[in-house]
């Protein structure tokens, strides 16, 4: 595990004895489980096991519903209606998994921006991030898929706008396209294909989220102060780390017994909050909405996409230069999953050499800031296609990819870092300690 | 620092998230007060019946309610009639049933596990689901978190746009098409009467829907008042039943949710805080050492 150097699983029982020989699957859940993990770990680092669970809720209420949908363009709709109305606890089941979504994407966020602060993107974790990046990527995939299934109005339409998207590539977009919906427009095709997809794709994920997992126990975590455990005696290794079994496995339940409560609060309450209304509505062709508004979670990005209209100049040499191939629609598209990939590339960008933004004090303002345009983002992605908003979403776009391709490389020569705790055991003890209670970061 | 503002940051995206969706939609809905609003607010049994009646007289002659079966009217929390009367209910509906006619199908009586005929007009559509594809509510300041106790204000949009008929104004020009409502804005609008900035001069628009409920349209046996307002909102709370009738589970199985995961959060705290009780003394110690 990461060479820290810890105890190893000692068969015990004749039966663990003989499985041990054939197939090591005790040693594997014990190594796992007993990982050492440093004991400075905050409360960011609970977004983990709220994923897992988040994948689970989803797979189990998926295969569930699964029971009672229609992948049919005459029948989705009503048999979602079927399944709010007649099967047993099946509005609850429906309301889970359609908020669980929701509930995945704010713990996917949250655990996103904690590596980006807290540097855990940086060496030797890039494996475990680039890996984290494409479990992201597959989840907007499978949400997306996901919310086109019910066939509602804005399912439809939703539908018809992004895979639009890949109608603006240059040469084969037109083709794509058609390959991807299986007709000219989306109908009953790409219903069921995404709902084959949609069903397929969570199993990808766990795959991958196993890689994540045996990647960073293969580095062993990393920490707020982004300090390596030390691995010079099994003695030192202690000091710095705690079993993951039970104390993090308990801290983190902690944690999601008290999401969970505001998640309950939310299925039960407003369940339809972060839904769209026109989605009640069954698909039309004929009809298209007046507001096409992705979910949530897509805003930043869909805002980045609509952030780059035929008259900024950036667009416009692009335009020149490609005689024309790249437009301002293309141009888009690229912008958009541009502002994914920087932040994939993020570990050969960022040239620090202090980990931790805790001991960056340059660093911080830059991180919150982007933090803060990554909302604005969100805002300005549900807003009407007009001026001021087109302005501002160019700016909000300009500073994603500003912090990535600019400010991350010049900070690490520029900025002056503080000096990071020799070890995780000081700051720990700092922490809990006479200093922890004077020092200059009680939020900490 | 980090602590407050990761705490901050899951909520301002929810709020972002849910302002998101508030974008557009600016009626004047009015703010009724309905049984199922609030933490523990359900269906008052009696409005339901109301609003079915209503709806019978009134909307049945042009809307369908095709996802709901009349064997739902008996369901709990519903209008509860007694399974007797929903039988007899049923047969003033028609259905078309394919398997008659020696399999060339034909129209029959309605019976308990049949839904409520579909009507197939563009320009009547289907009132089942229409309390949730409308959102009257977005507030406060766009976040639309006051769902939380109100719902998203379908039925409160119904009930306003029914009692939100009102003269056209004199800007416009005899004959205009539709009828003229102060709630509805989705519907046409004469340019005579957009200011010099191309602003509506009114609020509302003209819906093609003539004015369905004027007062005393209908007789309710126990007395309730019949005015437009009243029937609006007995409608009203029927079709929020008719578009999400397990609403008295959900809040049901909300609340113990939220009891249960709230112990066990308690629980587990308490644990958590045992379990690393030595760990952070000895910290403590080495520290002062």
């Amino acid at each position: 595990m990461g060479g820290i150097p810890h105890d190893h699983y000692e068969p015990k029982s004749n039966f663990e004895k003989g499985m041990a020989k054939r197939l090591p699957i005790f040693g594997l859940l014990y190594d796992t489980l007993m990982i050492p993990t440093p004991k400075n770990l905050n409360w960011m680092w609970i977004w983990g096991i709220v994923l897992t669970f988040c994948l689970a809720l989803q797979i189990i209420t998926g295969i569930v519903l699964v029971m009672h949908y229609t992948p049919h363009e005459d029948l989705a709709f009503a048999s979602v209606e079927h399944i709010m109305r007649n099967v047993n606890g099946g509005h609850m089941i429906r309301y889970f998994h359609m908020n669980g979504a929701s509930l995945f994407f704010v713990a996917v966020y949250a655990h996103i921006f904690r590596g980006l602060y807290y540097g855990s993107y940086k060496a030797p974790r890039e494996v475990t991030w680039i890996i984290g990046m494409l479990i992201y990527l597959l989840m907007m995939g499978t949400a997306f898929m996901g919310y086109v299934l019910p066939w509602g109005q804005m399912s439809f339409h939703g539908t018809a706008v992004i895979t639009g998207l890949f109608g603006a590539i240059p040469f084969i977009g037109e083709a794509l396209q058609t390959w991807l919906l299986g007709a000219t427009a989306v109908g009953q095709p790409a219903l069921n294909r995404f709902f084959s997809l949609h069903y397929l794709l969570p199993f990808v994920i766990a795959g991958l989220v196993i890689v994540h997992i045996w990647a960073f126990h293969t580095t062993g975590n990393n920490n707020p102060t982004g300090v390596e455990v030390r691995r010079t005696s099994k003695a030192d290794a202690e000091k710095d780390t705690l079993k993951f079994w039970p104390y993090f496995v308990i801290k983190d339940l902690f944690a999601l017994a008290v999401i969970l409560v505001v998640f309950m609060a939310i299925v039960g309450f407003m369940p339809n909050y972060l839904g769209h209304p026109d989605n009640y509505i069954e698909a039309n062709p004929l009809a298209t909405p007046a507001h096409i508004v992705p979910e949530w979670y897509f805003l930043p990005f869909y805002a980045i996409l609509r952030a780059f209209t035929a008259d900024v100049w950036v667009v416009q040499i692009a335009s020149f230069i490609t005689g024309g191939i790249i437009d301002a629609k293309f141009f888009g598209v690229l912008a958009m999953f541009g502002a994914i990939a920087v932040m994939a590339l993020a570990p050969w960008l960022d040239t620090s050499s202090v980990r931790s933004g805790r001991y960056r004090p340059m660093f911080k303002w830059w991180f919150w800031i982007l933090v803060a345009d990554f909302i604005f983002l969100m805002w300005l992605g549900a807003m009407p296609a007009e001026e001021p908003y087109a302005s501002l979403s160019l700016l909000g776009a300009t500073y994603w990819f500003a912090y990535f391709l600019v400010i991350l490389p010049l900070l690490g020569v520029i900025e002056k870092p503080q000096t990071p705790p020799a070890t995780i055991e000081e700051d720990f003890n700092a922490h809990y300690g006479k200093k922890g209670a004077d020092s200059a970061t009680p939020a900490e | 620092m980090f602590k407050k503002l990761s705490t901050g940051l899951t909520l301002v995206m929810a709020l972002a998230a849910g302002g998101a969706n508030a974008a557009g939609g600016d009626a004047k809905v009015t703010d009724y007060d309905f049984s199922f609003e609030d933490f523990f607010g359900s269906y008052d049994q009696m409005q339901l019946q109301r609003g079915l009646q209503v709806y019978t007289e009134i909307c049945a002659a042009c809307h369908g309610l095709k996802y709901v079966s009349f064997r739902n009217l008996a369901d709990k929390g519903g209008p509860e009639l007694p399974a007797d009367q929903v039988r007899a209910y049923a047969k003033n509906y028609e259905v078309f049933d394919p398997s008659l006619a020696d399999g060339d199908g034909d129209f029959r009586e309605a019976a308990w596990a049949d839904k409520f005929p579909a009507v197939t007009s563009a320009a009547a559509p289907d009132l089942s689901l229409m309390a949730k594809a409308r959102a009257g509510f977005h507030g406060p300041y766009g976040t639309g978190i006051n769902q939380f106790l109100k719902g998203m204000g379908g039925a409160e949009y119904i009930a306003s746009l029914l009692a939100g008929y009102a003269d056209a104004p004199s800007c416009a020009p005899e004959g205009f098409d539709g009828h003229y409502n102060t709630v509805f804005t989705a519907g046409g609008y004469p340019k005579e009467c957009l200011d010099a900035d191309g602003n509506h001069k009114y609020p509302g628009s003209w819906i093609g829907m003539a004015q369905p409920i004027s007062g005393e349209d209908v007789e309710y046996i126990d007395g309730s008042p019949t005015d437009v307002e009243a029937l609006s909102q007995d409608v009203a709370a029927f079709l929020m039943w008719t578009a999400e009738p397990k609403l008295n589970d959900r809040k049901r199985a909300g609340f113990v949710g939220i009891l249960v995961l709230g112990l066990l959060a308690i629980l587990l705290y308490f644990t958590n805080k045992a379990l690393w009780a030595p760990v952070k003394r000895r910290a403590k110690e080495e520290d002062e050492e």
